[in-house]
C-alpha cells in the first residue's frame, strides 16, 4: 500500500449542513434559506459548481442511459414488465428489441421469470420509467449467476474508467456484467467466480474509508499468487 | 392512568429530594442505545434499547403502493405500522393491532410525512414497521426515534431526523421520560416529536392534567432531552457506516488461500449471451 | 405472503449446484446454517430466548399466567402457540389476519411440543376444574431468510427451556418449567431429486418439496409435516428422519448449552 492515505471520509446525516459557498445543491441534497443541507447518508462531493451527497444506501433510481439487468415479471400482448430492483417497474416494448415480435406472441421470446441486460432509455416526471434491449450489445442472459449489492456502491465496483472491474477481471477471468441497478452477473470457472464473488461482497460492504482498491489488488495477489498488471492507481472513492 | 386518589399511600413516585423509584432525577432520561442496520433484508433497519424497552424499527421502500387506488400520483405515502409483540407486556396481548396500535401508527406516519422528502417518489409507499419487543413506556417515542434511524438506513430524502422524548408529572413535579410506573400511577404524560434543526413540533399528545405553565416546564424538559437523543441517533448512523467498511476488509483477508489442486469445471459450459 | 418472481437464472444456478453436490453458500446437503441462541432475551417473559439460524431471525416470547382450564380438559393447562409473520421481517410479509402459512408454522411447532410432552400440560394443574396455568408461545419473526419451521421450533425450545413458572402468583415460590423432552425439528428440501438440509430463502423458493422431522432425544419421532406441491419416496422419507436424528443431536446440544 502506498504511505500517503488520505484522511477518512467524514459520514454526513439528513439534515447536516454542507459547505456550499458559491456552490449549487446537487443530488442529495437540498436548499433552505439559502444554505445546503444534506438530504441522505453519504459522504460529500463537489464537482462543477455542485455540492452533491454520495448516498451509502438506498433503492436503485433509475437514469436515462443506465445499463440494468433485469428480471420478467409479467407481460402483455406488446410488452414485457421488468423488475429493475427500484421503487418502479420498467416496461419493456416489444418494439424496443432485436426481434420482429407478433402481436400476443411475446412470451415466445421472453418469458416470465427470464433475465436481461437492458438499458433505462427515459424516465418522465412521474417516474415512468422506459426501457430498450434493441442494440446489439443488450440481451437475455443465461447460465452464471446474479448477485446483489446495494445499487450507491456500484460506482466503486466498476471503478474510474472501469479500472476495479478490469482488476478483477485479469485475474478471475470471469465474464462479467454490472447493472446499473446493483445487479451483477458473472459467469466463468468456480475459482475464478468465487473469487469474484468475494470482492464483490468486500465492494459492497465497504464504507467511505479509502484503501478499498488496494485492499481488492492484495485479496487477488494473495489468492492467485500474482502481481496485477492493471494499472495501479490512486484510490477512487466512487466520485461521480 | 391511575386516579390519584388511588396510589398507593406508600409509592412515592419522587422523594423530598428529587429522587425517583428508579434512582433519576426529575430531569434525567433513561439510558439508550442505538444501533443501525441490524436487519438483512429490510431496506433500513434499527436496534433501541431505552430504558427497558427493547423496539424494532425497519423500513422497505420507496416500493410500489398497494393497493393502487391509495397511489398518490404526486409523491410517496408514508404509512407506519406499530405492533407490539404479545410477550412484550406483563400480561399477554393478543396479537394483531388494537385500537392504541392503530393511533399510534397514524400520529406516527403524520410525524414523518412533512420531514421525508416525498415529491421525489410519486405513486409509491416508503413503510415504516416498528415491533415493540419489550414495553416500559414510551414506546412511541422509542418506536419513533429508532424509525427516523431506519428511514436513513434506508437512504429515504430527508430535511433531517425525527427525535421523539415524553415528559410527565409525578407527586406533582414535572419529570423526563416516565418510565410504566410513573406512568401509571403519575398525574400527566405528554409525548412529543420534534424536527431538531427546526424544532418544529411533529407529534404532540397529552393525558392526564397540568397547569400551561407545567405544560412549559415538562416541553422544556422534553426538547433538551431532544437534542441529546439527536446526537445518539446521528452517531449511530455514523458508526454504522464507518464500521462496514473495515469488517468487510479484514473478513475478505481471513478469506482462505485455494488449494493448489486443478478445481474441476461445472458439467455443461455456460451458452453465450445469445440472441443478438 | 405474496409470490415473487423468481429469476430462472437463480433457479437453473441452484440445480447446476446441487446437481454437482454442492450449494450456493457452499455447505453440505445434511448441513444446517449456523445457529446462535440468547435465552431470557424478554424480561417481561416467563420465558424467552432469541435464535438466528444462519439469516433467519426469530424471537420467541413464553408467557404463563393463571387461567380457566378448557371444559374438556378440567386437569389440565392450556398451550398455545401463535406464529407472527410481522411485515418487519420480509418484503413479502403482509400485515392481516395470520396466513395460512404462519397457522402451518404453529401448528407444527405446538404439535412437536405437545405431543411430545416435552411440556406435560398435565403438570400445569393448579386446582382441578378451577386453576391451571396458561401458556403462550408466541413466536415472531425479525428477518426471514428461509426455514421458519426449524428457527420457531428452536425458538421455542428454548424459550421453554429458561421459562420460569410464575408460582408466586399464587403464593408459592416461582420455579423453573420442567421439560420432559428435547424435540429438535430438522427440515429438509427436495431440489432437482436431490434433498438438502435447512434450506435457506433462495433453495426453498425453488424447492419441489419439504419435509420437516422432529425428533427426540432417543431418535423417536415426535412430529412430522410433509409440505409443498411435490412428493417423496418412502426410502426418500426415511432417510430424512436418519438425517433428522444424526443433525438433531448437535442442534440440541446447542440449544441446551446456551
Amino acid at each position: 500500500m502506498d504511505g500517503s492515505a488520505p484522511a477518512r471520509r467524514e459520514v454526513v446525516i439528513p439534515g447536516d449542513l454542507l459547505n456550499g459557498h458559491g456552490l449549487k445543491p446537487g443530488s442529495g441534497t437540498f436548499n433552505e434559506g439559502g444554505r445546503i443541507y444534506a438530504a441522505r447518508v453519504g459522504i460529500v462531493a463537489e464537482r462543477e459548481g455542485f455540492v452533491s451527497v454520495i448516498p451509502l444506501s438506498g433503492r436503485y433510481v433509475p437514469r436515462p442511459g443506465d445499463v440494468i439487468i433485469g428480471k420478467i415479471t409479467d407481460l402483455g400482448p406488446s410488452h414485457w414488465l421488468v423488475d429493475i430492483n427500484s421503487p418502479y417497474p420498467a416496461p419493456l416494448n416489444a418494439k424496443e428489441t432485436p426481434w420482429m415480435v407478433e402481436f400476443g406472441d411475446t412470451d415466445r421470446y421472453l418469458r416470465v421469470g427470464e433475465v436481461i441486460l437492458a438499458e433505462v432509455v427515459s424516465v418522465d416526471e412521474a417516474m415512468r420509467v422506459q426501457l430498450s434491449m434493441a442494440d446489439r450489445q443488450f440481451g437475455r442472459l443465461t447460465g452464471g449467476q446474479i448477485l446483489g449489492v446495494s445499487p450507491a456502491k456500484v460506482p466503486r465496483l466498476i471503478g474510474r474508467d472501469g479500472s476495479m472491474v478490469a482488476l478483477i477481471r485479469e485475474f478471475t477471468n470471469v465474464r462479467m456484467f454490472v447493472g446499473q441497478n446493483g445487479r451483477i452477473w458473472i459467469d466463468g470457472d468456480p475459482e475464478g467466480v468465487h473469487h469474484a464473488a468475494v470482492v464483490i461482497r468486500m465492494i459492497d460492504e465497504s464504507g467511505p474509508a479509502p484503501g478499498l482498491t488496494d485492499a481488492v489488488r492484495a485479496y487477488l495477489e494473495a489468492a492467485y499468487g500474482r502481481r496485477a498488471t492493471t494499472p495501479a492507481e490512486r484510490d477512487d472513492d466512487g466520485r461521480h | 392512568m391511575e386516579d390519584i386518589e388511588h396510589i398507593p399511600k406508600e409509592l412515592k413516585l419522587i422523594d423530598e429530594k428529587g429522587i425517583r423509584l428508579d434512582g433519576r432525577r426529575f430531569n434525567e432520561l433513561r439510558p439508550i442505545k442505538i444501533e443501525a442496520g441490524v436487519l438483512k433484508k429490510a431496506d433500513g433497519s434499527a436496534y433501541m434499547e431505552w430504558g427497558n424497552n427493547k423496539v424494532l424499527a425497519a423500513v422497505y421502500g420507496p416500493r410500489e403502493a398497494h393497493p393502487r387506488h391509495l397511489q398518490n400520483p404526486a409523491k410517496a405515502l408514508v404509512q407506519c405500522r406499530y405492533n407490539m409483540a404479545p410477550f412484550s407486556v406483563t400480561d399477554r396481548k393478543r396479537p394483531g393491532p388494537d385500537r392504541r396500535s392503530v393511533e399510534i401508527s397514524k400520529v406516527i406516519s403524520e410525524a414523518f410525512a412533512s420531514v421525508v422528502f416525498v415529491e421525489q417518489f410519486p405513486r409509491t409507499s416508503v413503510d415504516i414497521y416498528i415491533e415493540v419487543l419489550q414495553a416500559d413506556a414510551g414506546t412511541r417515542c422509542a418506536g419513533l426515534t429508532a424509525a427516523s434511524v431506519a428511514l436513513a438506513d434506508a437512504g429515504i430524502p430527508m430535511r433531517d431526523l425525527v427525535a421523539s422524548c415524553a415528559s410527565g408529572k409525578i407527586g406533582g413535579v414535572v419529570a423526563l421520560d416516565l418510565n410504566k410506573d410513573e406512568d401509571n400511577f403519575g398525574e400527566a404524560d405528554c409525548p412529543m416529536a420534534i424536527v431538531p434543526r427546526s424544532g418544529e413540533i411533529v407529534l404532540l399528545q397529552m393525558d392526564g392534567h397540568l397547569t400551561a405553565d407545567e405544560f412549559d416546564q415538562a416541553m422544556d424538559l422534553s426538547i433538551n432531552a431532544a437534542k441529546q437523543i439527536y446526537e445518539l441517533q446521528r452517531d449511530a448512523l455514523r458508526r454504522r457506516y464507518a464500521s462496514v467498511a473495515e469488517a468487510a476488509e479484514q473478513e475478505a483477508m481471513r478469506e482462505p488461500a485455494p488449494s493448489e489442486a486443478p478445481r474441476e469445471m461445472p458439467p455443461d459450459l455456460p451458452p453465450e449471451v445469445d440472441d443478438l | 405472503m405474496t409470490a415473487e418472481v423468481i429469476s430462472e437464472l437463480l433457479r437453473e444456478h441452484i440445480n447446476r449446484l446441487i446437481a454437482s453436490g454442492k450449494r450456493a453458500d457452499g455447505r453440505g446437503f445434511d448441513d444446517p446454517r449456523p445457529l446462535t441462541v440468547q435465552k431470557n432475551y424478554i424480561k417481561n417473559a416467563e420465558g424467552s430466548a432469541r435464535v438466528q439460524l444462519g439469516n433467519t431471525d426469530v424471537l420467541v416470547g413464553v408467557k404463563i399466567d393463571v387461567g380457566e382450564p378448557y371444559p374438556d380438559t378440567p386437569n389440565q393447562g392450556v398451550l398455545s402457540t401463535s406464529v407472527e409473520l410481522v411485515p418487519l421481517a420480509s418484503p413479502n410479509f403482509e400485515a392481516g389476519p395470520p396466513s395460512p402459512t404462519a397457522i402451518e408454522i404453529a401448528r407444527v411447532v405446538d404439535r412437536g411440543i405437545r405431543e411430545s410432552k416435552t411440556v406435560n400440560t398435565q403438570k400445569l394443574c393448579i386446582t382441578p376444574k378451577e386453576k391451571v396455568w396458561i401458556m403462550f408461545i408466541d413466536i415472531h419473526a425479525l428477518d426471514y431468510d428461509g426455514n421458519l419451521f426449524d428457527a420457531a421450533s428452536y425458538g421455542a425450545l428454548a424459550a421453554l427451556s429458561c421459562a420460569k413458572v410464575p408460582a408466586s402468583k399464587i403464593g408459592k415460590e416461582d420455579y423453573p418449567l420442567p421439560l420432559e423432552h428435547w424435540p429438535i425439528s430438522v427440515t429438509a428440501a427436495k431440489i432437482g431429486g436431490r434433498i438438502v438440509v435447512d434450506p435457506n430463502l433462495d433453495e426453498e423458493r425453488i424447492a419441489d418439496a419439504r419435509i420437516t422431522v422432529t425428533t427426540d432425544e432417543n431418535g423417536d419421532i415426535r412430529a412430522m409435516q410433509k409440505g409443498l406441491k411435490g412428493s417423496f419416496s418412502l426410502d426418500e422419507v426415511r432417510a430424512a428422519i436418519r438425517t433428522s436424528q444424526k443433525v438433531g443431536k448437535g442442534l440440541r446440544g446447542i440449544i441446551q448449552r446456551a
